[in-house]
């Protein structure tokens, strides 16, 4: 919304400087999001054509001979098509700097030969004057400016641009915006007169209106005017219409759009004798009945939408667009001019399914009072007769069911207002606030008053309403800083937050680098993965998504993290080691899907940045399920890993994640050569894991009960052995370990070695351990470790089939 | 004469050779022995015995290594050494010579002894200097560290300052309904404020035909929750992912994250929530920051403001100027909750009051590190992260 001072002032004087307004505007909830300043066309006049003759060696080109106002007449070439004898136009001379629109620069104008004829000036475009980027023909002024006079008089203005909340539709238009800075600045508002003289024939004897279904419609006025003559609209409409935004139209459209900008009700004029017996139904369409708007876009309706009509057809969607059938054409004479108020909700939703947000139903969908109505009406009527002519019938039509209820006025106490704001504030500076604001109040009590929203505000229903409007007036400084001073309540940390963060502290400690990715996925993406057609149907899917691309809630971190690494492959060196926390969603039948928490990593690449000191072999496996281990046991987590086969990984590189039970929480494994290819990382291996967080939740807090004990550190020293065990290939070296430590006086035993080559049988490897004995209570002797070794050799022949290698 | 020649030609032998000089090493000690012996079968005077020092001292000098120093200690302070068997020759002398001769020979052994370990150490440190050094400015070998993500780094530094003010943290659905999102917060069915929150539906259409489902586009919804399964006194800031229907550039994301906050009970007023978000600043951003609040509009909340803190920094005077708009940067909107909402979950308006805010993160994050573009955030460019 664009707010031009020049019509601004009209209403209210402006007493700040502009940028100072747009402050307070701002600060006051009216933000104003740019002061447009237009002008500063040093030494352009206002000219005048005064005869014109074609170029001889241009067709294009006209020869213009111009008064400055100030001296003789100036030849002056002109390429627009629209230039023509007796216009008065803007002219600059050589030497006025303006916007070359070759060169796309400000530069000084100078005299030029245009096709061998030197032109002694220029007659200037909106483009030339940065006003708008319309080139093609040049700005024709009112036949009432002076000629010779500074442009900047003429054209000059100083524009407010407004970023208006949904709340405050009042400021859609100029008068409200003149309100707000009346209240701001102390100043009163003056609000145009809207009375016109009118015939002795009331209108309700011309013109009929029914309105069938007055949910959809609360009030419907309208006047007739019999006789008028449509043409152009006087200058000053036209300017002002312009200057706002608006392309004039004619002298009854224009007076409808100026009256919307001016009282903010949007207003539709029929002609009148295009309409069926006179008379006006206000009613739901049919469904499927077809209706073709002014646009000349024939559209389907349903019953929630509401049309004007006349007996025989329908004139106009309520409160969006009118139709072709009874516009107002170059030939009206007689018309009927509608001020209606639509349901809000209704008319944004029909609105919203016709795709037609127009200046009407942008206002409407806001909610305007059934009281602006008449008003708006009266003045635009006034403003029909000063610029088409003809008679006014007597009075108005007025259909307004719920007339006899009176306006709801709104309380407001001191003890409130204290209450919500933690200040006192006298009942009479309130008053006098809200008083500023138009707001008419009268006193309930010594500290309370009732409150009148005025027909222009919408917004006003409840008594925080009115402290709002009171305290954005007098300024949020004046609100005194205090601390919370209620009880603290009983602070209980989610366990799952907690888990996320300290698991996000240890990957991050043990190396690895936290991603956070886009949760929508494609199909393509997913495809990649392996996934079916089929399975992607059962995915919970964006009805409006912004590309197909990302249009799937995603099922798996895979896609993402893959993505974020191949991505940073492409884009850096060195090896990876990135993990995220986020969420999949899995559909349910019933509501909101479950969003389950996923943490997922990956690694690839050299282990080390290229160094002098160190091995160039790849990030493998056990970097990462030893990366992983290391993670969960800083937060309290043992793990084991058992060969597990899964479609995304390589046979035989791949493991289940378990805790303590078996209870499985992930997976971890290399990812699948054909996989990695679909992501273009098949030149490394690449290392992926992923856990279930509320898997591992539940069995950390089943651990708790037990876990968290301080075990006592023995203060006798520990013996050392080591051993070579050889044991069939197949059993899992985790095993061996387990069986080991199981072993009473075994404090840890650490694989070491792992062999099957030479002198080892075949089927077999070689697994070597360091193995660290220790008692609580005594120093261990020799027998004491022998015993425990024939021990756990015994234990390793039963369970395995290991035996000590010799 | 001979021997002083002799050691003043090895002290001119260069240091790197002397390694090879044991051999011509132990020929000396002899020769000093026989010399020694010549002036012991002499009376021992002061002036001797200082003779015989500036000798051992002048050897001491010669010595290549540690090996050598330690042949030396032996030879002159060794338990048949000069010196001892000089001391040990006191009690045989005449009684007037015993104490001034004792008393020489006992500085002597002194300084002797002192020497000898300085000497020790000194070429002991030598031998350090000399077995390899180290190119100091070769890269270390480094260990892998990683870093949390800018946003979860910001998240958590912001519900620390508010937990450190009683609140809690709480999460919430990423997909939610229809009912929590707008309805509890007072934004109904067809309501033009809908308009602020351009979201993404979830492709589902229940019995009723109605599509109940969205990606949130706010954490607000959790307001309505939190407050449904608990009484009052709330305090709660609830972080998360967000998501909009929004074309991307530089300062707009479709996937963000939001802050929420909301703490209700009896007696919180609006200089509550100013002294809250003005301690939030603070902490985050410096207590030279001030923070200013306008008037805005969430349909949840009345009176609504948003607030922004001084941001530009004088280069001159060091301070944060604050008397233009362009000053301040907008970081939350905020405000009293509104009574419907407050009624929507069972609680009396009239009695209860609240105030709930609501911020950016990444908008945060953006200012304190002067970060130019949004996009950096969850394109997850390790250049970026490692920032951090």
């Amino acid at each position: 919304m664009l707010i031009p001072f020049s019509w601004l002032s009209q209403y209210v004087d402006i007493t700040l400087p502009p940028d100072e307004l747009a402050h307070r505007l701002t600060m006051g909830g009216i933000e104003v999001g740019d002061v447009i300043t237009r002008g500063g066309w040093e030494g352009c006049v206002v000219g005048y054509v005064r005869a014109t003759r074609p170029h001889p060696n241009a067709d294009t080109l006209t020869l213009c001979e111009v008064d400055p106002g100030d001296g003789p007449p100036l030849e002056v070439v002109c390429g627009a098509p629209n230039v023509a004898a007796g216009q008065k136009i803007c002219f600059a001379r050589p030497g006025v700097t303006l916007l070359n629109m070759h060169s796309g620069r400000r530069e000084e104008l100078k005299p030029a030969s245009i096709r061998g004829i030197v032109s002694e000036g220029m007659i200037c475009s909106e483009a030339e004057l940065e006003i708008s980027d319309e080139h093609e023909g040049i700005i024709v002024l009112s036949d009432d400016a002076v000629v010779g006079a500074p442009l900047d008089d003429v054209l000059g203005d100083t524009f407010l641009e407004l970023e208006l909340t949904p709340n405050r539709g009042d400021c859609l238009s100029i008068l409200g915006v003149a309100r707000e800075i009346g209240a701001l600045t102390g100043q009163q508002v003056r609000v145009p007169d809207v009375s016109y003289p009118d015939s002795n024939t009331p209108a309700s004897a011309l013109a009929r209106v029914t309105i069938a279904d007055p949910d959809l419609c609360l009030r419907y006025t309208a006047s007739v005017i019999t006789g008028i003559t449509i043409g152009p609209s006087p200058d000053w409409l036209r300017d002002r219409l312009t200057r706002a935004g608006l392309r004039p139209i004619n002298n009854v459209v224009d007076v409808t759009n100026y009256v919307m900008l001016e009282f903010n009700q949007p207003l539709h004029a029929f002609d009148l004798d295009a309409v069926t017996d006179r008379h006006v139904v206000v009613r739901r369409a049919a469904d499927g009945e077809k209706f073709t708007t002014l646009d000349d876009v024939e559209r389907t309706l349903t019953s929630d939408n509401l049309l004007i009509a006349d007996p025989a057809q329908a004139i106009g969607i309520g409160g969006v667009m009118g139709g072709a059938n009874s516009e107002i054409t170059p030939s009206t004479t007689n018309m009927l001019l509608e001020s209606a108020t639509f349901h809000n909700l209704n008319n944004r939703r029909t609105a919203t399914e016709l795709n037609l947000r127009t200046e009407a139903s942008q206002r409407f969908e806001k909610g305007l009072r059934p009281e602006l109505a008449p008003i708006a009406l009266r003045r635009a009527t006034q403003l029909i007769l000063e610029t088409a002519g003809g008679e006014a019938a007597a009075g108005i039509i007025d259909v307004f069911p719920d007339g006899d209820k009176p306006v709801a006025s709104v309380p407001l106490t001191v003890r409130r207002l204290r209450q919500v704001l933690g200040m006192d504030l006298d009942i009479g500076r309130a008053e006098s606030v809200l008083n500023s604001l138009g707001i008419a109040t009268r006193r309930s009590g010594p500290d309370s008053l009732e409150a009148e929203p005025p027909y222009w505000r919408s917004d006003i229903a409840i008594e925080e309403d009115l402290i709002e409007e009171v305290i954005r007036i007098i300024g949020y400084d004046e609100v005194p800083t205090t601390m919370l001073s209620s009880p603290i309540p009983y602070h209980r940390s989610d366990a799952m937050t907690t888990l996320k963060d300290d698991l996000r502290d240890a990957l991050a400690a043990a190396g690895m680098q936290e991603t956070i990715s886009y949760p929508l996925v494609g199909p393509d993406e997913l495809a990649k993965l392996g996934n079916r057609v089929a399975d992607y149907q059962q995915l919970l899917r964006v009805a409006n998504p912004m590309s197909a691309e990302q249009d799937v809630l995603r099922p798996t971190l895979t896609a993402s993290i893959l993505n974020t690494l191949a991505y940073n492959r492409g884009h850096n060196h060195g090896g990876f080691r990135l993990f995220e926390l986020g969420r999949a969603f899995i559909p349910q039948s019933n509501g909101l899907p479950q969003e389950r928490e996923l943490a997922a990593g990956v690694m690839c690449g050299p282990r080390h940045e290229a160094n002098w000191l160190s091995d160039t072999e790849s990030l493998d496996f056990f970097d990462l399920s030893g990366t992983l281990s290391t993670a969960l046991n800083r937060i309290g987590i043992a793990v084991s890993l058992d060969s597990q086969d899964n479609a995304l990984f390589h046979p035989g590189r791949a493991a289940g994640i378990s805790i303590a039970g078996d209870m499985g929480i992930g997976v971890i494994g290399e990812l699948h050569p054909d996989i990695a290819a679909a992501f273009d990382l098949d030149a490394e291996p690449v290392i992926y894991f992923e856990l279930r967080l509320d898997d591992l939740l539940a069995a950390q807090l089943d651990d708790d009960k037990a876990a968290s004990r301080f075990q006592s550190l023995s203060r006798f020293p520990a013996a050392n052995r080591d051993l070579a065990l050889v044991a069939p290939a197949e059993v899992p070296a985790s095993r061996v370990r387990q069986l080991i430590e199981r072993v009473r006086l075994v404090e840890r035993a650490e694989l070491f070695d792992v062999y099957d080559g030479e002198n080892v049988p075949e089927g077999t490897r070689s697994l070597a351990f360091h193995i660290r004995f220790r008692a609580a209570d005594r120093t261990l002797t020799a027998e004491d470790v022998n015993r425990a070794i024939n021990g756990l050799t015994r234990a390793l022949e039963r369970e395995v089939g290991a035996t000590v290698r010799g | 004469m001979t021997n002083r020649r002799l050691r003043a030609e090895r002290s001119h032998i260069p240091l790197t050779l002397r390694q090879g000089a044991a051999y011509n090493f132990a020929s000396l000690i002899l020769l000093q022995r026989i010399i020694v012996y010549q002036a012991l079968t002499q009376t021992p005077s002061a002036e001797s015995i200082s003779e015989l020092a500036s000798q051992a001292l002048a050897e001491l000098d010669a010595v290549a290594d540690a090996d050598e120093a330690e042949h030396w200690r032996v030879a002159w302070l060794g338990r048949r050494g000069e010196i001892t068997g000089l001391l040990r020759s006191i009690p045989q002398l005449e009684a007037e010579l015993r104490r001034p001769v004792g008393i020489a020979a006992n500085q002597a052994k002194n300084v002797l002894e002192e020497a000898v370990s300085r000497r020790i150490r000194e070429l002991a440190q030598a031998e350090l200097a000399a077995r390899g050094a180290l190119d100091v400015t070769l890269p270390g070998r480094s260990v892998v560290t990683g870093r949390l993500h800018p946003t979860t780094q910001i998240v958590r530094e912001v519900c620390q300052a508010f937990m450190a003010m009683g609140f809690s943290v709480v999460e919430g659905p990423e997909v939610e309904l229809d009912h929590y999102h707008f309805e509890m917060l007072n934004i109904p069915a067809g309501h033009p404020a809908r308009d602020m929150w351009n979201s993404l539906w979830v492709d589902y259409v229940n019995e009723d035909g109605q599509q109940p489902m969205l990606m949130r586009a706010h954490t607000s919804p959790m307001q309505a929750r939190v407050m449904e399964r608990q009484e009052p006194p709330v305090r709660v800031v609830v972080p998360g992912k967000c998501y909009r229907y929004e074309a991307t550039d530089a300062t707009h994301e479709w996937h963000f994250y939001q802050i929420e906050g909301l703490a209700v009970a009896e007696g919180i007023t609006f200089a509550d929530l100013k002294g809250t978000l003005y301690e939030f600043a603070r902490r985050v951003f410096g207590d030279d920051r001030q923070i200013r609040f306008r008037c805005d509009y969430f349909p949840f909340v009345e009176p609504g403001v948003d607030m922004s803190i001084s941001n530009f920094v004088d280069p001159v005077t060091g301070r944060r100027p604050i008397n233009r708009d362009e000053d301040w940067i907008e970081i939350m909107g905020a405000g009293m909750v509104h009574p419907r909402v407050l009624e929507g979950v069972g609680y009396d308006p009239q009695r209860y009051t609240g105030f709930a805010f609501g911020m950016g993160p990444e908008r945060i994050g953006m200012l304190k590190y002067g970060i130019d573009d949004i996009r950096h955030f969850y394109r997850n460019d390790v250049r970026f992260l490692r920032q951090f």
